[in-house]
């Protein structure tokens, strides 16, 4: 496995996703004689793991199981450890999209972070593009590059260890695209101008605040920068449910029921809603959202260099 | 594989895209065409050669110039007011009139000397707030100053011009649909991806876009072919096309069941297939755009012929000389041709079979005006265990189906259902807010991933299943917010 192209097995050294159920799963690194713990019991890493199809269910020692998943960057968006606040997959898709990365694109980012969006931007420009990404914080370098190694990645990207603000990427017009995620973004405009080709390329700037969007904005006019455009992209998510709703008694006769609007009998209504006149509830198919949602990541400067 | 990023010049043949402000047209650069685009006429022949990017000003005579920067010179004495409580619409603050201006264009003169004197012979705009005025030449700037920006077509530049003009052929998936379903797919290079779509070809496109050539795609249509108008408006290099096959959904059954057969096709399928994407795709088209002149006589046809199109009136135009001169010869010749081109047709489809049949598919990606339940019960054979895939729908209810379907057949899991909401702002010193209208629906997505599907006691490991995944709506924990 890698984290640029599919395997079918399971082999030593990969990293996988073993899944518990909604939402619940985790990152394992595949090792003869490890073992991992889970709530279903002990996964033996030579005997359940190693061999096995990516997509297996594995059962465990307790009987239970887990079903072990191929790794993508955006399962590992879900499950990586935090080493600060990341980017989600949905602000990293429009992101990927509107800076028209593509297999061969050549991209500046800056912080690293954690690597969440390095892996998907990683994914995109293999196997022919290549990420520079530029972390300021030394430990996160090293630990971003570590994992670079493990994912198999490694060859498609260089991470460096400064301050992108005072000193830049460290490349000049060589980027199709640049990505900025750093508290003042504003300061790193010019270098992303001079990291980008002299033929143009696009830009994207992620802030939470209004204001740093402001700074960021009059930044890029004054560097030349056009077709800038501030957008923000929510994700809704909904739960799939059968609601039964009560039919209130007003009285009728029971026979006068049918007439009062629902159709127990007719088979189109089969499946999205069915009445239950017995028991006096109508039953339909929702998609009722969460409870609580994430109402802000952060606002998306997108520019152009031509 | 690879072709140049942005920095590509404009060359003849090319597919570009024309750009207005926030509206685009998809053009092909010909010599000698005359381009109408925002009720404006001109010919693309000195754009070639330019950088991609840029822009353009329409002269006298529909000529292209590159637009030189020029100062800003329209308020020299920098006179506002600061507030508008004088200041009375009697609809007599323009002293020029429709006539006036109607000769100035007729003159020739350039859109910004327009401007200038509208400015001046407003008796208002030295009363109006600084904002005020910047707005007003804004607005006058959008009318008269003809700029046009030539850019390279991408997934970014198609997919907002396809929403934006022609929504109804794409079943309204909106652009940051589009860029969740390459996500949530793993669209990349290398892969080996299963597309059903009736999106003018748009999402076909856009996989193609990330995969950059390398890999496969196996295209399922329904009808007599698929339709690729807005494919061919990307421009890629003949080589991705290489590894694009195509498979007709009518025969996904008998593949299936194993008794597919290229022999029980019907006769002609060469024939049948022009006839169907006549009726699938063009006529259609042009019958939308016709609709669409009555009900705005404003506005233009949506889109430009695509560069497919053009290419076959000519290559008829071509064929029509040729046939007078040597009729007996050519007939000869067109039964032997369509016999080519049947067994050639016949050894594409073996291949797209056979392609199916592994049953190792890196992802399946539905995006159409069908149900998806069925679409989906079949075409999941087909992929590989531990792989994404991704239905996008107009509306909710079906994919509400759809789920339940899926969680009974089980070998599926991490089933999501979801939306995205787009917001665009403006962002201007002291004046940053919310765009005034957003889009109401972009559609629906439903994700998931397949794992190895057991056969025989699926039901009771199903159960176990459903109640694993049962999302607890009580457990939504909202994720730690960035400041």
């Amino acid at each position: 496995m890698s984290f640029v192209e599919y395997g079918d097995t399971i082999k030593d050294g990969d990293t996988a996703i073993v899944f518990l159920g909604h939402e619940s799963m985790f990152p394992v690194k595949v090792q003869h004689g490890s073992v991992t713990q889970t709530k279903y019991g002990v996964i033996r890493h030579s005997t359940d793991l190693i061999g096995k199809k990516y997509g297996s269910k594995v059962t465990c020692s307790k009987g239970g199981w887990v079903f072990i998943l191929h790794p993508t960057p955006e399962l590992w968006t879900m499950n990586l450890p935090h080493r600060t606040q990341i980017l989600y997959s949905t602000d990293i898709s429009i992101i990927t999209m509107m800076l028209e990365l593509k297999p061969g694109s050549i991209v500046c980012e800056s912080g690293t972070g954690s690597g969440s969006l390095s892996h998907a931007l990683i994914r995109t420009v293999a196997p022919t593009g290549h990420l520079y990404t530029v972390e300021f914080h030394q430990q996160r370098a090293e630990k971003a590059r570590e994992e670079f190694r493990e994912h198999g990645v490694e060859h498609l990207v260089t991470v460096t260890n400064q301050d992108v603000c005072k000193n830049g990427f460290g490349v000049s017009n060589i980027a199709d695209a640049v990505f900025l995620d750093i508290p003042s973004p504003w300061e790193a405009i010019g270098h992303a101008k001079s990291a980008l080709k002299a033929e143009g390329g696009r830009i994207c700037s992620f802030s939470p605040c209004i204001e740093q969007v402001q700074r960021t904005c009059l930044a890029m006019e004054e560097s030349g920068f056009t077709e800038i455009n501030t957008l923000e992209i929510l994700l809704r998510v909904y739960n799939v449910r059968t609601v039964s709703l009560q039919i209130p008694d007003l009285g009728k006769a029971a026979e006068d029921n049918s007439s009062a609007g629902f159709d127990s009998s007719s088979p189109s209504h089969q499946g999205s809603s069915c009445a239950n006149l017995q028991q006096g509830t109508v039953q339909f198919k929702s998609g009722v959202p969460l409870r609580e949602v994430v109402g802000h990541t952060g606002y998306l400067t997108f520019a152009t260099k031509s | 594989a690879m072709e140049g990023g942005p920095s590509a010049r404009i060359r003849e043949g090319d597919c570009a895209v024309l750009k207005r402000d926030e509206v685009f047209k998809a053009v092909s650069v010909l010599r000698r065409r005359k381009i109408i685009f925002e009720k404006q006429w001109f010919y693309l022949d000195n754009a070639i050669g330019h950088i991609y990017g840029t822009t353009f000003e329409v002269t006298s005579g529909g000529n292209l110039q590159p637009k030189q920067e020029v100062e800003e010179t329209t308020t020299e004495t920098k006179e506002a007011g600061t507030d508008n409580r004088n200041i009375v619409d009697d609809g007599k603050s323009q002293k020029l009139t429709h006539d006036d201006i109607k000769a100035l264009k007729d003159k020739g003169i350039k859109g910004q000397e327009i401007v200038q004197q509208l400015i001046e012979n407003s008796t208002t705009f030295r009363d109006k707030t600084e904002f005020a005025q910047d707005k007003y030449i804004k607005k006058k700037k959008k009318k008269y100053e003809a700029v046009i920006t030539i850019v390279k077509p991408s997934t970014r530049i198609l997919s907002t011009m396809y929403y934006a003009r022609e929504p109804g052929k794409i079943n309204h998936l909106r652009y940051d649909t589009l860029a969740q379903m390459l996500t949530l797919g793993n669209i990349r290079a290398g892969n080996k991806m299963i597309v059903m779509e009736t999106c003018a070809g748009l999402v076909l496109g856009a996989v193609m876009e990330r995969m950059g050539g390398y890999g496969s795609i196996i295209q399922m249509y329904p009808g007599g072919g698929p339709v690729r108008a807005a494919t061919s408006c990307f421009g890629f290099p003949k080589p991705f096309f290489d590894n694009l096959h195509e498979f007709p959904l009518s025969k996904v059954q008998s593949l299936l069941s194993g008794t597919f057969s290229t022999e029980t096709l019907p006769a002609d399928p060469e024939d049948n297939a022009l006839v169907e994407e006549e009726s699938n795709g063009l006529s259609e088209e042009k019958q939308s755009s016709l609709q669409e002149t009555e009900e705005e006589p404003a506005t233009e046809a949506p889109m430009e012929i695509s560069p497919a199109e053009e290419q076959d009136t000519m290559d008829i135009n071509a064929e029509d000389v040729e046939f007078k001169e040597n009729k007996e010869k050519e007939n000869k010749e067109n039964v032997r041709e369509k016999q080519i081109k049947q067994w050639e047709r016949r050894k594409k489809l073996k291949e797209a079979a056979a392609l199916l049949r592994e049953k190792n598919a890196d992802g399946l990606i539905v995006a159409s005006k069908f149900h998806p339940t069925p679409l989906l019960l079949s075409l999941l054979e087909f992929v590989a265990p531990s792989r994404p895939f991704v239905v996008y729908c107009q509306y909710k209810e079906p994919l509400l189906e759809c789920y339940t379907k899926l969680r009974e057949r089980g070998g599926v899991i991490n089933l999501k259902l979801s939306e995205t909401w787009l917001r665009n702002y403006q962002v201007l010193p002291d004046r940053s807010h919310p765009k005034l209208t957003m889009s109401g629906g972009g559609g629906y997505l439903l994700s998931g991933i397949t794992v190895v599907l057991e056969k025989g006691k699926s039901d009771s490991s199903n159960s176990e299943a459903l109640k694993m995944e049962e999302p607890s709506s009580k457990r939504c924990k909202l994720q730690d917010l960035p400041c």
